[in-house]
């Protein structure tokens, strides 16, 4: 990946001026070049990585297994693009294997999840069925660790 | 006075008269104070990649506890042959040219005892890394220092070195990148300083522990040029590249009778290199690449950043090219090195090392380390920054 877009993904505050001089390059280079990755939609956009399980909200997350029936002509795509626009649902994926598509979803209770699941996830025409797993706990998200173990110290002056 | 009774009479004069480290001075005063932003730490701020400390718990687990032969596992032994082979295009024997070691520490210290007769000189350049003076001076040989300038970056040249060629001449020790200027040689230098060593006969311990970090200038070792091979000895290890500083892995590459010699030294005092890191460094080796890129790209753009921010307050510094410590002038404020750092650690609790502690011709300069995260430098720099204003 350009480096410019690994210094973002690592801290998308970081300024135009330090990255510039991170990567040796002009200020105005790494102006147009961010700007040119929003345009092309390669940068979707920017957002704080939050460890909601140490916030006080009540949020559900789950993993959906969906089997599904494709069609002919859009093969999973109507389908999948049909609840990819829920709000509850974070993530989709269409998976080889067993079943087919792999939906994260979100809510503020396991009822609210549930009931997405059988109202309008699982009544849509073509879905043959549903598998989901409620997330316990979150170890890692996104490349982040959510707790980082107490880090050994290095020695403050070594040679 | 003899008093016999006091323990320090128990010590040989020659370790009695060693100075103690400039580094171990330095220590002392930061350890005392709270809130410090060290850039004064010569080890990577990375933990060694997952992949390879997983390397190590698998191989315990498997039992991996005993000894290992003399030189090291011969698969590690292969493994870094292969490496070298690659890095330098450079072929040693894994079976007679290659002894796996407790670091470049201990390398080097291998390759001094086992050339060095009393009185024997050794040329190397200065500023340099803390052990070379000691490291001699313990095999009793007699170090000569070589200065090198800010306005050659830090440079070595053939023309620096001729003029201390004496008869007792006996090994030229060079390190680069080099600790603590971060200065490369090019292959001009290099050629010049090869052609010397072959004119006066002489060995030369090469300690390339930074060579993975050169940014910009071609990798190349000494080792490598025409009729070098047999007269050279070829240091490297993982601690720095690889984040393994811990792990204590270091090797030396040299024709089978160098090698010999120096096993004979490492057989009987330290017998063989821990197994478990050696396990480790067999992982680094052929599965690291990517995390030694990804590495060495965080530290490149670190040290544009403090490159630029050192000139931008007033101290001057030259662009390193490999290693990871930026070297810049402090003289122009009219204060010493050790005054300086002390005042910089006192108002505004940043530490970094005195240039003297790498040799007398290291006054006038500090030596920044950028093995620390990028937010930190930028604090460090901040009140560097607050702290040259001030003067
Ligand atoms: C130039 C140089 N040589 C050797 C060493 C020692 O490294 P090792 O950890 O391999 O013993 C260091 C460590 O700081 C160094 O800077």
């Amino acid at each position: 990946m350009d480096q410019l877009l690994k210094l973002l993904k690592e801290n998308a505050l970081e300024t135009p001026e330090n990255l510039a001089t991170l990567l040796s390059i002009s200020v105005d280079d790494v102006k147009a070049q961010i700007a040119d990755y929003e345009a092309r939609g390669i940068i979707c956009g920017y957002r704080a990585v939050v460890n909601e399980d140490e916030l006080d909200i009540e949020k559900v997350r789950a993993v959906i297994e969906v089997r599904i029936t494709p069609e002919r002509g859009g093969g999973y795509d109507r389908i999948a693009t049909r609840i990819s626009r829920f709000a509850s649902v974070d993530s989709l994926f269409l998976m080889s294997g067993t079943y087919d598509l792999l939906v994260f979803v979100s809510g503020r209770s396991l009822q609210v999840v549930a009931a997405f699941v059988n109202e309008q996830l699982a009544t849509i025409e073509g879905v043959l069925s549903t598998t989901t797993h409620f997330t316990l706990k979150t170890y890692k998200d996104q490349g982040v660790l959510m707790k980082i173990e107490d880090d050994h110290e290095r020695l403050q002056v070594s040679p | 006075m003899n008093d016999s009774k006091s323990p320090r009479n128990f010590v040989a004069g020659h370790v009695r008269g060693m100075p103690r480290s400039g580094i171990r001075d330095f220590f002392d005063m930061v350890s005392t104070r709270e809130g410090v932003i060290s850039l004064s730490i010569g080890e990577p701020d990375f933990v060694t990649p997952w992949h390879i400390r997983e390397a190590a718990i698998y191989a315990l687990e498997h039992g991996a506890t005993s000894y290992t032969s003399n030189l090291g596992l011969l698969r590690l032994r292969k493994a870094i042959a292969a490496y070298v082979a690659r890095s330098h295009a450079l072929t040693y024997a894994p079976e007679s040219e290659v002894l796996i070691t407790v670091g470049v520490s201990e390398a080097l210290d291998l390759a001094i005892r086992a050339v060095v007769e009393p009185g024997d000189e050794v040329i190397y350049h200065e500023p340099c890394y803390v052990s070379y003076s000691p490291v001699i001076g313990l095999a009793f040989g007699k170090g000569v220092a070589v200065p090198t300038r800010q306005a050659d970056d830090f440079r070595l040249t053939r023309a620096d070195i001729e003029p201390v060629i004496t008869a007792k001449s006996k090994v030229l020790l060079l390190n680069f990148p080099t600790n603590p200027t971060g200065a490369v040689l090019t292959r001009e230098d290099l050629t010049g300083i090869a052609a010397l060593a072959c004119e006066h006969d002489l060995l030369v311990i090469t300690d390339e522990v930074y060579t993975e970090l050169t940014y910009d200038a071609e990798r190349l070792s000494i080792a490598a040029l025409p009729g070098m091979r047999e007269r050279t000895i070829y240091l490297n290890g993982l601690s720095k590249a690889w984040a393994m500083t811990g792990f204590r892995m270091g090797y030396a590459c040299a024709p089978p009778a160098l090698i010999e010699a120096m096993m004979k030294i490492h057989q009987y005092s330290m017998l063989c290199a821990p197994i478990l890191s050696q396990e480790a460094s067999v992982a680094a080796l052929k599965n690291g690449d990517a995390d030694v890129a990804e590495m060495r790209e965080a530290y490149r753009q670190r040290r544009h950043y403090i490159h630029a921010a050192l000139n931008d307050m007033g101290l001057p510094c030259h662009l390193p090219g490999g290693a990871f410590y930026a070297f810049p002038y402090i003289g122009g404020t009219g204060m010493n090195s050790r005054d300086f750092s002390m005042a910089l650690l006192e108002q505004e609790n940043v530490a970094c090392v005195p240039g003297t502690a790498f040799g007398s011709s290291g006054e006038g300069y500090l030596r920044c380390s950028y093995a620390t995260g990028l937010e930190e430098i930028k604090r460090a720099m901040e009140r560097m920054a607050r702290f040259v204003r001030s003067l």
